[in-house]
């Protein structure tokens, strides 16, 4: 168990050092210049060369990636050349909403998907299986910026039920918080809904027809027995691997949904940083993303043991 | 004494598009206090479906009891709400079931799910659930029943599963246990185990027993009343001694006429020469990752033995004996850890991949389950060409040997272009025969050949290898738990237990004076030993 908590973070080395020089290379063989942007539209090129030597874009790429690498080690991010501060700070300001909108949205997937898949599981080939699988297609295919927009106009815009956009700290107080999160995070769920639901019916449904369940039936268990502390417990390692892994696409989602919704978050953040080649805090915002990635599949494997007793590292 | 079961006249329904209109039909079958009652039949005859009826755990809307009356003491239970079948599930009657591993829940501790029982049923505390769980274990023979109690399935043997599942059926002492083939999946010596404590609670609680099984020699040891069905219906029934010594139904006569008997063939000569030759085999296993190499196991060690052209060696052995992993080993399916193997005359045990090809058609294995031995979604063609065009011959020629063979193998060679979910089992082991012999081997391993097949179709395979081995004077090395099956085709045997060889010599020899006491534990165990069915 030990030996493999030390193996599995002695993995993420190599991991995050490859992802470093990927992004380090590929952002510097992208077309745009950042000193070009950073001087504005009418500098001159010596202004442009000199902001360029300022940002010590002038060196070779080794010995620029070098620095890098030995401050971040240090834990010294840079810092942006766009936003003008500490890359780390930039970032300790937007992680809050992103984490937000992570946390809601993995939060009303796991309530809704799991219900329903395992309703459809049990209800297998009525209509409401049919629902929630038909439901489940459509998920799959609307874009979560139109869903967005939809729910915008109708419940911001038509109803005024929610605010059109926006973000508010949790430290502001529950209702505040939960009211511009409710659009962004259903928006941003759907998706995960369609997919969540659809694994844990195939998986339920598989256990359902499993020896262990008619002999908890034998046993004359009640059927709400059965199906959750039998069938839903030994269904749930496929259903916690799925909901890592829709975790960690959740990524992609937010950058998406934060614009959609006005949301200063990490995913914002990113593009705008792409759109003015703020490499040092491309660099970083990639490195995270990457990091919790990593993490987030350490503790899909750890639930694991919590959930099969079988499994033994 | 009115009887805790009655069956009366039920019949059940099967889906439209089945291959027959009922599951069960007319069946009518009564269990005393006290009493065990065998429901003996070969698969598909409807004994589990006959059981599920009466748990009321037939599949939802397709199996429909369309007829009939089950009463359990007096009670109407085709008819009683499926609120009441709850409650009386697991404490008037329950179940114990053929495999405990698939039957016991993977992720829960036993205790928890005995205590499920408990919890369910009654209205007891929590240390007198407890208390309870522990006396039960204690009854079905269980030592330390509180670790017991803790662990999780998949940390005990298949002998201690089945008593947690019997702990499990028995603990709210039900009127009626049905057991549906509770001693299949296990070791004959953990069989006569699990038999014996079954004969002593049942008689101590008065229990009714519906024991479901398709072995007559689990029948001779166990039952008081016999009920034989086929294709749904009863064919015959009556007391234990009427059924085996004086069966009137044709069906009851052959199928009793279909078991092995437990005396050994007589040793014939082999052409004499030797197709392979093992010197002091060995295989372990090393458990754990590179950061924690906790033990090794040693699966076989120092097996010696050699198999003469037309000559059938058996090697004998429950679970984890290491009878397969030989066979493994000898067919370089793993690579042995020391040891020579000598394959007509070329020492292969040390070979290269590479360099071992040549040798691979001369090995050919045919496997326990046909149905899972079969790509079930290539055709019977394509799965039985494909080792000779491998090998460089020709489709057309490879497709007019496979034709032969399947004629040769008693499969109509027309069938030839269909896929494996077409055919029954014994046919599919037919199939995977002559998948083996295309290859023309010298020597043709055989693990468990039968074991998955009813006893009827059983004689037939087995008459099938016969035939084989005298015509093809190919080598066999027959691997099997069932003494009866090696009485009836081996020459020799090996005696095999926790991985090394404990005796060996012509079979006749072995089963008649066996000298290593593991292996008069084999023979005594065997079930219905002192009944010879064979000359019923």
């Amino acid at each position: 168990m030990l030996g493999f908590l030390a193996r599995r973070v002695a993995a993420t080395v190599p991991v995050l050092l490859f992802v470093a020089v990927f992004v380090f290379l590929l952002l510097r063989l992208t077309p745009g210049d950042p000193a070009a942007i950073v001087a504005g539209d009418n500098a001159s090129t010596e202004q442009i060369e000199e902001i360029r030597a300022q940002l010590g874009l002038d060196e070779p790429l080794l010995e620029q990636f070098g620095l890098w690498s030995a401050k971040v080690l240090r834990g010294d991010f840079g810092e942006s050349f766009f936003f003008k501060q500490p890359v780390a700070s930039l970032i300790g300001q937007r992680i809050e909403p992103t984490l937000s909108l992570a946390l809601v949205t993995l939060f009303i997937t796991v309530v809704v998907a799991v219900p329903l898949g395992t309703l459809a599981a049990y209800y297998h080939r009525s209509w409401l299986d049919r629902l929630v699988m038909g439901f489940s297609v459509a998920g799959f295919s609307v874009p979560v910026f139109v869903l967005g927009y939809l729910l915008i106009y109708v419940f911001a815009v038509e109803l005024r039920w929610f605010p059109v956009q926006g973000f508010a700290s949790i430290r502001e107080g529950l209702w505040p918080f939960l009211e511009r999160m409710v659009l962004p995070a259903s928006a941003l769920s759907v998706i995960y809904v369609a997919l969540i639901a659809r694994i844990t019916r195939a998986s339920v449904l598989e256990v359902l027809g499993e020896d262990h369940v008619r002999t908890a039936r034998g046993k004359g268990l009640p059927e709400r027995t059965v199906v959750i502390n039998h069938a839903l417990r030994n269904a749930a390692v496929p259903i916690v691997t799925v909901i890592g892994v829709g975790l960690a696409l959740l990524i992609g989602g937010v950058v998406v949904t934060e614009s959609v919704f006005n949301i200063p978050g990490l995913g914002r953040l990113t593009v705008d940083a792409v759109l003015a080649r703020d490499y040092p805090t491309i660099q970083a915002v990639i490195l995270l993303f990457s990091f919790a990635y990593v993490l987030i599949n350490l503790m899909i494997d750890l639930t694991y043991l919590v959930l099969d007793p079988r499994i033994r590292y | 004494m009115s009887p805790v079961l009655t069956i009366e006249q039920l019949s059940v329904r099967l889906p439209a598009g089945a291959d027959r209109t009922y599951a069960v039909e007319n069946v009518s079958v009564d269990v005393a206090p006290g009493e065990v009652v065998c429901l003996v039949g070969e698969s598909g005859s409807g004994k589990s479906v006959t059981a599920q009826a009466v748990m009321g755990l037939l599949p939802r809307g397709q199996l429909q009891p369309t007829d009939g009356l089950i009463k359990l003491k007096g009670e109407d239970l085709l008819r009683a709400p499926a609120r009441r079948l709850r409650a009386l599930r697991g404490t008037a009657m329950a179940m114990v079931y053929q495999e405990p591993m698939t039957a016991l829940n993977p992720v829960l501790p036993c205790g928890y799910q005995i205590d499920e029982v408990l919890r369910t049923h009654t209205g007891l505390g929590t240390d007198d659930r407890a208390e309870r769980v522990r006396d039960m274990l204690d009854q079905v023979g269980l030592a330390e029943p509180e670790r017991m109690a803790e662990s999780y399935p998949h940390e005990l043997s298949g002998g201690q599963r089945q008593r947690i599942m019997i702990a499990m059926a028995l603990v709210l002492e039900p009127a009626l246990l049905i057991a549906d083939e509770p001693t299949t999946a296990l070791d004959v010596t953990t069989q006569v185990q699990i038999l014996a404590l079954l004969r002593e609670l049942q008689a101590a609680h008065g229990t009714g027993v519906l024991f479901i099984t398709h072995d007559f020699g689990v029948v001779a040891e166990i039952a008081d009343r016999v009920v034989v069905m086929r294709a749904g219906r009863v064919v015959e029934a009556g007391t234990v001694r009427d059924i085996l010594d004086r069966p009137q139904h044709a069906y009851t006569q052959a199928l009793i006429r279909a078991v092995p008997s437990l005396i050994p063939r007589p040793a014939r000569a082999g052409s004499g020469r030797t197709v392979l030759e093992v010197a002091s085999l060995a295989k372990s296993y090393r458990q754990g990752g590179w950061l924690d190499r906790r033990r090794v196991v040693d699966a076989v060690k120092d097996a010696s033995f050699e198999i003469a052209a037309g000559e059938v060696l058996g090697l004998v052995g429950e679970s984890g004996s290491g009878k397969s992993t030989t066979a493994r080993c000898i067919a370089r399916l793993e690579d042995p850890s020391a040891g020579r193997i000598r394959l007509r005359g070329a020492e292969i045990g040390s070979l290269s991949r590479r360099a071992l090809r040549p040798h691979r058609r001369h090995v050919q294995i045919v496997f326990q389950d046909p149905y899972r031995s079969l790509n079930p979604r290539r055709r019977v063609a394509a799965s039985l060409i494909e080792g000779p065009m491998n090998f460089g011959v020709s489709r057309a020629v490879a497709l007019e040997r496979a034709r032969e063979l399947l004629a040769f193998v008693g499969v109509d060679p027309v069938s030839i272009e269909r896929y494996p979910h077409q055919f029954s089992g014994g046919q599919r082991q037919r199939i995977c025969i002559a998948r083996a012999l295309i290859m023309e081997p010298a020597l043709l391993i055989a693990d468990e050949p039968v074991s998955a097949l009813d006893v009827s179709v059983q004689a037939q395979v087995l008459e099938l290898l016969d035939q084989v081995r005298t015509r093809l004077d190919l080598a066999v090395l027959f691997i099997t738990h069932d003494l009866r099956v090696a009485a009836q085709i081996c020459d020799r045997v090996l005696v095999m237990r926790r991985g090394e060889v404990v005796e060996s010599g012509p079979t006749a020899a072995v089963f008649a004076a066996p000298e290593d006491s593991y292996t008069r534990t084999l023979v005594a165990a065997a079930p219905g030993r002192n009944w010879d069915f064979a000359h019923a």
